[in-house]
């Protein structure tokens, strides 16, 4: 504020401004709700979908007509109910969850580029469930029990590590990149004892797949997401407050500490979920947040966004990799190849702006 | 302006005295590759008594076993050692000088990805192919890995920093990681040439791995030893580099090509070590200041000092089995890098 007459000729009459934030704050929620709900229609198109493709093709009602039980033909009721809802119903809920607890990592580090794959924990992830499929001769359910403790320990770890007077988004990253490093040799250590056919089935496992959940799991994953997605919700206000900057958010009385150790703690364990359930999915927790933070341009907290715009892009690519490639793979080999070429333009364009570090 | 004059009269003989004892510390290190050297060809899983090691050199005896393990495994398995261990220390040097980053490492940077990558699409297209072959695609990978990982992570006002670098290179990794893994889940037979070459490590190269690779690694080895000046002069940073007549841009492109073909050939042949490039450096640099000159000779004697003891280490704690080179350095080395990230003044090189 340099003179009182340049303030009065450049800036519009006091008077006029909250009738413009108020059509301003108008028009965002309005593009946020719209956002939202397209995606939430797209997710419901794709869901269904996925369910009306494959060895005997269906019509979409026949499809809705069997998810909720109105259905009388038993044969479509187990090609619907049986053998195809649990793959999309995985694949939706692990691409929410790992939406969401992608872009609570990229707020958390504030680096777009830091997502639950890059700082170690999903190498932790696998590093424990390999171990329990070549070494213990595990599979099923222990494998997946082995890969949530081996993310939780992970991230643990990785905290433990990078805690110094508090902890920042530029030593947790290189923290977990270090600790990455160690579990991707481990799991080549392990691979080269095990014999060719468990070799295999490890690495198919390391590639993430829908078709995997077993009937225990799905449940748990479910449950999971119907308690922590309200839980992280309600964590979003604080977590808008700290991308300003810890100053900025111990200044506004938010306690800085204790609201990133929950959403910290939150997003590890949608995350170790996720992969406990399918596996390792390439690249979903990375595009996820930046996809949805660009459609929504900055309104609402993007969180809803980032969970619908997860599970499109998993049901997408479990639909292209069983259906529409020459031989059925895994769905994460899908989605590491859609995403490479994404993930290196958001690094030009993240870098270009200076935000990448 | 005075203090510029007076400066040598002040340095130059406490400069002499350091080079002396600098001169003196590398002919110690020496003196310790040489021990290392003979604990690598003494020890291993066949016990061979001393008596019979100088007879495989001075009287060798095709028709016995342990003359041929020495001759024919440990030898070579030791020449290369030797030569990964100061190939992959220079390149780390030269990536951390060149970038003036202090956690620049192949490994992180994605070069070990690279030739991953295209060795194993190569194994694909080609099917089963010599080592020969392998080198070169290793070379074309880390060539190309490198490149792109720096390029993207150099784009933006404040150029090419720790975070940038890292991430850039942990997300070219994955993206290649997820090519590997979609190539060697269609294809049984590169799944199993595949999981050896990636577990990093000196077992089962022979003369022939040792003829093809060694060569180019040497070269590289001694472009990168005369690389010190040029890297003293980046270190001033580029504007102050250009003011003194070095033209930049071209000494990246030699300093990144030098780099390409160590640290390609070295990957090539024993496939994916990490952290040795990263953590070297750093201690040579802790031994000898800021001089590149020392660093790079220090780095070329210490790296195949740590490569070799890890890989006996290796051999003698899972004995009569062996934990590849790759593996032991993995685990040793995660708690280094995890220390220089802890270190308070990391972002200044």
């Amino acid at each position: 504020m340099t003179s009182s007459t340049s303030s009065t000729i450049d800036l519009p009459a006091p008077t006029d401004e909250p009738a413009v934030v108020v059509r301003d704050r108008r028009t965002r929620r309005r593009r946020a709700i719209g956002v939202t709900g397209a995606l939430g229609g797209l997710t419901i198109v794709l869901f269904v979908l996925t369910m009306m493709i494959g060895e005997t093709r269906l019509g979409p009602l026949e499809v809705v007509a069997s998810v909720l039980g109105f259905s009388d033909s038993p044969s479509t009721d187990f090609v619907v109910r049986t053998l195809r809802l649990p793959t999309a119903v995985t694949a939706a809920a692990v691409g929410a969850a790992l939406g969401i607890s992608g872009l609570c990592f990229q707020k958390l580090l504030s680096n777009p580029l830091a997502s639950p794959d890059f700082v170690g924990i999903t190498s932790g992830a696998s590093f424990f469930a390999i171990t329990a499929i070549v070494l213990l001769g595990l599979s099923g359910f222990a494998v997946s029990v082995a890969a949530l403790a081996g993310a939780l320990l992970t991230a643990s770890l990785i905290y433990l590590l990078a805690w110094r007077d508090g902890i920042t988004g530029y030593r947790f990253v290189l923290i977990g990149i270090g600790v990455s490093q160690l579990f991707i040799s481990l799991v080549g250590w392990v691979i080269v004892q095990a014999e060719l056919f468990d070799a295999r089935e490890a690495m198919t496992w390391l590639v993430g797949s829908a078709g995997r959940a077993g009937s225990t799991e799905l449940p748990v994953l479910l449950g999971a997401l119907a308690v922590l997605v309200p839980a992280v919700l309600l964590l979003s206000r604080p977590l808008g407050v700290l991308e300003l900057g810890d100053d900025a958010a111990r200044g506004l009385g938010v306690g800085v500490e204790t609201a990133r150790r929950l959403v910290l703690l939150v997003a590890v364990v949608l995350v170790a979920l996720a992969t406990a359930v399918a596996g390792p999915m390439a690249f979903v927790a990375l595009i996820a947040g930046p996809i949805a933070v660009r459609l929504l341009r900055g309104t609402g907290s993007g969180l809803p966004a980032a969970a619908l715009v997860g599970a499109c892009v998993v049901l997408a690519a479990d639909l292209v990799a069983r259906q529409l490639l020459p031989v059925s793979l895994p769905t994460g080999v899908v989605t590491g190849a859609v995403g490479a070429p994404y993930l290196i333009w958001l690094l030009i364009h993240v870098n270009s702006e200076g935000r990448g570090g | 302006m005075s203090v510029v004059v007076e400066r040598p009269a002040q340095v130059a003989p406490s400069r002499r005295r350091s080079t002396s004892r600098l001169g003196a510390g590398l002919v110690l290190a020496l003196g310790v590759l040489a021990v290392v050297v003979f604990l690598s060809i003494t020890l291993g899983a066949r016990g061979v008594d001393l008596g019979t090691i100088w007879a495989a050199f001075t009287a060798y005896d095709p028709d016995s076993a342990a003359h041929t393990v020495i001759r024919e495994l440990r030898v070579p398995r030791t020449i290369l050692g030797l030569a990964v261990g100061a190939s992959l220390g220079l390149g780390g040097a030269i990536l951390q000088g060149a970038t003036r980053n202090p956690l620049a490492d192949p490994g992180i940077m994605g070069v070990n990805a690279g030739a991953a990558a295209f060795i194993v699409t190569g194994i694909l297209v080609f099917g089963a192919m010599s080592l020969s072959t392998y080198v070169w695609l290793g070379f074309l990978g880390a060539g190309v890995a490198t490149a792109v990982v720096y390029a993207v992570a150099s784009i933006g006002r404040e150029g090419a920093t720790p975070v940038k670098l890292a991430l850039a290179g942990a997300a070219i990794s994955a993206a290649l990681y997820s090519v590997t893994t979609g190539v060697v889940l269609s294809d049984l037979g590169a799944l199993n040439e595949l999981r050896f070459w990636q577990v990093g490590s000196l077992a089962g190269r022979y003369w022939g791995v040792v003829a093809q690779a060694v060569p180019f690694m040497a070269v590289a080895v001694l472009v990168a030893l005369v690389c010190g000046r040029l890297l003293n002069g980046l270190a001033l940073g580029e504007d102050l580099a250009t003011a003194l007549g070095q033209r930049v841009r071209l000494t990246r492109t030699v300093l990144f090509v030098t780099v390409a073909v160590l640290c390609g050939a070295a990957t090539a042949a024993c496939g994916p070590i990490v952290f040795i490039g990263l953590i070297v450096p750093h201690v040579a640099r802790a031994i000898c200041g800021p001089d590149y000159r020392w660093i790079m000779a220090y780095t070329a004697v210490l790296g195949p000092i740590v490569l070799l003891l890890a890989d006996v280490l290796g051999r003698v704690v899972t004995s009569p089995g062996e934990l590849q080179v790759g593996v032991v350095l993995g685990v040793a080395g995660a708690p280094a890098f995890i220390a220089l990230v802890r270190l308070r003044n990391l972002a200044e090189l």
